[in-house]
């Protein structure tokens, strides 16, 4: 029994797409939240209405796990991240109590438009089908129930629309409309769910805990019915309009990567003299070309990347040092290689704690946790097999591994005793009161290989051409 | 996850020794499978359903980056039936057997996980005989494990099929219907509107009437004369198993509902219940090999399901009395324990289980206990715990013999 007594309500809000209109939403039915806005520096929030109330800020994707392990009573995030969690876990303590009216567009499964594919039934019918999604069990559900007969899910942190149809056959990706599919290039196949946000509780806290007061303000903006006509005037226009890339396989592939690391690397490619159409920080395209017939490039996410050069996507790939680490760690032999670094975008990888936990160093919390004050340790991190290698070589026991999709500092000190992440100058942690107890590894963005692109005769030419091209970047 | 206690151990053994005893009775050979299976054997069309498929535990490959994935084994058949595709093709007979544990996980996850069982798989042959064979071979272990109060109950998996269609559901529909059936859902199909009255009442006739012979068969032939070509040939095959089970003495009952979980049966689908509990099941499943890439082989087989059977077993009850030897050390000194082993080793090499013990504590599940003291002249007590007589023994020659005499 947890602390029903004391009657302390938690509840774990969104960050992102779904911050404005959640926030909206809790201004109107007044739950005493200052401060919930797209500016916040600060993960929690106190209630000035209601003394008992608290609120976390975090990812999406986190939500329906935090959740349902009941470190949250309640929590709002989009239906897409909640069936994800579900499909997997059916007896998952999570209760939808009810959707909330806002929510843009839904899940779909998706094909290129130049893969000819036109029917979900031509696929269950072939011999192998790669599909690619930020939903990795909602994909395989799907799979599964087309009675695909050999399919193989590639789980990625983003950019699913870049991959079919050379890297993948499909995508289950999230999309605004059928027409914003359409303009990407990729024709929609089927619709998995739409995706409103809904406010979820945990089943215990449900049934334990008074949650009433705070039920209550909701209950003026519960929708009995589930929405269902969001997109769908967007929808029922049958012509499509399917913007067909022009597109053909290309000798060499080159991935570079989106969001953080794209400006400086734009910057580094200018240095080494490559010049790129579409991969400049004022225009956004998922397939730059740099002039050369025989080089495709591709902009996907850098955590992605070793797998997709592992798996022969991509022969060459900018990507970070931590990305490929936690790769190799998982499949130490991977056929992936890091050719140099680029000597930007350096982090350190560090292990934190809270302040409040009196140790200097991980063997002082080694004892600490054999002393069974903190176990199982919680550890959260979005390098989960770092994580992993770094909690087992130091002989930590018990320990539980949280993953999280960035911003580990978030769970400290409720949800999680240590982080294992990224650190540029560790001001952030300091301002979350945390103290950096070890120092795994510093990284910095690199270019990796596949050892299999380095030898092969048809490419090693072009390839060793493009690595040195880079490498003048380095001078 | 499930300990299995010495005690349960004992049980275990004696399933598997029946069973094991039995196939090779009848020609089977014994096979074991990898845990590790790759995921694509079970996901296509005609292997496990959806709904099983979503209770096992699959993760990736060493090579993970290519995508594939592999399952703990979550069925027993099918990777037999890859076994046989792979290494025995060339065969066009194979009789094998397996004991085996399969993987799933239900609900929450805490119960179920390891089940184990007791399966055999005729490949190749002609129709009926096999279908016959693998009940009976089925039913004999049943038999000699001592289980009373079994029955076994019989369905077709393409009467099921054939049933379906009269309902002229879309594809997509049909496919959903057939795994609410295979779930045991069988009110799904009560409930959808059939196209017919004459669909209505032969529904009324199969999941209403539950036949004890062939002959209830012959009377269902009788009264749907309009029945599809492939309900007839399907009603035609179950008609000549069952008259063949008659006239070999076999009782069961005819119960279409009968038939659950897989959908690779094609044919007869059989189980066996002890009270309500299903301890077995089985059928044919002539696509299975064809499906997997295999040459077009029919095939059927059964399983039996251990742990429900170890609860019905009744207690081994020689196990009860009091038995083997106890060699005691009186004291443990290096000179006494080798006097130990050696007086130990003698008695097994004669055939005789011999335990050691160095404690002193007082033993009571023992036939007989040999002290060791050492002590010339005679170094050995010799208790016989069932007369309760005590005797000093000079050598192990002169155990041996009180041993022998009893």
């Amino acid at each position: 029994m947890k602390d029903y007594q004391a009657g302390y309500i938690k509840i774990a809000l969104p960050k992102g797409r779904f911050l404005s209109p959640t926030a909206n939403l809790l201004a109107e039915i007044d739950l005493g939240f200052e401060g919930y806005s797209d500016k916040t520096k600060q993960y929690r929030l106190r209630s000035a209405r209601f003394p008992s109330l608290s609120a976390k800020i975090l990812q999406e994707k986190d939500i329906p796990i935090q959740v349902a392990v009941g470190n949250y009573d309640l929590g709002i995030c989009g239906l897409d991240w909640i069936e994800e969690f579900l499909v997997k876990y059916p007896a998952g303590a999570i209760i939808k109590i009810s959707g909330l009216n806002y929510g843009e567009g839904g899940i779909h499964v998706v094909a290129s438009a130049e893969a000819e594919i036109t029917s979900l039934d031509e696929l269950s019918a072939r011999g192998s089908c790669r599909i690619v999604s930020e939903y990795p069990n909602l994909a395989e559900a799907f799979a599964l129930n087309l009675r695909m007969r050999r399919f193989r899910i590639f789980p990625v942190w983003g950019a699913a629309e870049a991959y079919p149809p050379e890297d993948a056959d499909l995508a289950v990706l999230w999309g605004k409309s059928r027409a914003h599919i359409a303009a990407q290039g990729l024709i929609p196949l089927e619709k998995l769910l739409l995706v409103t946000a809904f406010l979820i509780a945990n089943r215990e806290s449900l049934e334990n805990k008074d949650l009433s007061q705070i039920l209550m303000c909701f209950d003026s903006k519960l929708s009995a019915e589930p929405q269902t006509s969001i997109d769908h005037e967007l929808d029922i226009c049958k012509e499509l309009k399917i913007t067909r890339p022009s597109w053909l396989a290309k000798e060499i592939n080159l991935a570079l990567p989106d969001g953080h690391q794209q400006a400086p690397t734009a910057q580094f490619l200018k240095q080494a003299g490559l010049v790129l159409q579409g991969y400049s920080e004022e225009v956004v395209s998922r397939r730059p070309s740099a002039g050369l017939d025989w080089l495709g490039i591709k902009v996907i996410r850098p955590q992605d990347m070793p797998l997709q050069v592992a798996n022969g996507n991509f022969d060459l790939a900018i990507t970070g040092e931590d990305w490929l680490r936690e790769h190799l760690y998982r499949f130490p032999s991977s056929p992936v290689k890091k050719l140099f670094a680029l000597g930007f975008g350096t982090v350190k990888i560090v292990a934190a704690v809270s302040q409040e936990i009196p140790v200097a160093d991980i063997d002082e919390l080694r004892s600490l946790v054999q002393s069974s004050k903190f176990a199982p340790l919680k550890v959260a991190s979005e390098y989960i097999n770092i994580a992993d290698k770094y909690l087992r070589d130091n002989h930590i026991n018990p320990y539980k591994l949280i993953p999280t999709w960035g911003a580990s500092e978030a769970f400290l000190p409720e949800d999680a005793d240590m982080l294992i992440d990224n650190v540029q100058t560790g001001k952030t942690l300091k301002q979350h009161k945390l103290r950096i107890i070890n120092v795994l590894f510093q990284s910095s963005a690199c270019l990796i290989a596949n050892k299999n692109s380095l030898s092969n005769s048809d490419k090693k030419e072009k390839v060793k051409f493009l690595t040195q091209k880079l490498r003048a970047g380095l001078l | 996850m499930q300990d299995l206690l010495p005690e349960e151990m004992l049980r275990f053994r004696r399933i598997e020794d029946v069973f094991r005893t039995s196939c090779r009775n009848w020609g089977y050979h014994e096979v074991r499978t990898p845990t590790l299976e790759y995921l694509y054997l079970f996901t296509a069309t005609g292997t496990l359903t959806p709904s099983m498929l979503s209770k096992v535990y699959s993760f990736l490959d060493w090579d993970g980056w290519s995508g594939e994935r592999v399952v703990l084994r979550p069925d027993g058949t099918i990777p037999v039936a890859r076994l046989y595709i792979d290494n025995l093709g060339g065969q066009e007979l194979a009789r094998l057997f397996y004991v085996t544990n399969i993987f799933a996980f239900k609900g929450t996850g805490k119960v179920n996980r390891e089940r184990w069982q007791c399966g055999a798989e005729f490949f190749g042959g002609a129709k009926l005989a096999p279908d016959v064979e693998i009940i009976l071979l089925a039913e004999e272990v049943i038999r000699r494990l001592g289980i009373s109060n079994v029955g076994l109950k019989l369905s077709h998996a393409g009467l099921v099929k054939a049933l379906l269609k009269e309902f002229k559901l879309s594809p997509a529909e049909e496919a959903k219907m057939t795994d609410r059936i295979l779930e045991g859902n069988w009110q799904a199909l009560t409930k959808a509107k059939s196209t017919s009255p004459e669909t209505d009442r032969l529904m009324a006739a199969l999941l209403g009437l539950k036949g004890k012979s062939s002959s209830f068969l012959h009377n269902v032939k009788a009264s749907f004369p309009k029945a599809s070509q492939d309900f007839k040939s399907s009603l035609e095959d179950l008609l000549s198993i069952t008259t063949l089970l008659d006239n070999l003495g076999c009782s069961y009952e005819i119960d279409i509902a009968a038939i659950h979980g897989f959908e690779y049966y094609t044919g007869i689908c059989f189980q066996f219940l002890a009270d309500r509990e299903k301890i077995g099941g089985g059928g044919r499943y002539d696509r299975l090999v064809p499906l997997m890439n295999g040459e077009d082989i029919p095939a059927c087989g059964f399983a039996l399901y251990v742990d429900p059977i170890m609860k019905l077993l009744p207690l081994e009850k020689e196990k009860k009395g009091k038995s083997g030897i106890l060699v005691k050390g009186k004291e443990s000194t290096p000179e006494i324990i080798k006097a130990c082993f050696a007086v130990a080793e003698s008695l097994r090499d004669a055939g005789q289980p011999a335990e050691l013990d160095f404690t002193g504590r007082e033993e009571s599940n023992y036939r007989w206990v040999i002290l060791v003291s050492g002590k010339e002249p005679s170094p050995f007590v010799l208790t016989d715990c069932k007369r309760n007589r005590r005797r000093d023994a000079t050598s192990v020659a002169e155990i041996f013999k009180v041993v022998r005499e009893g």
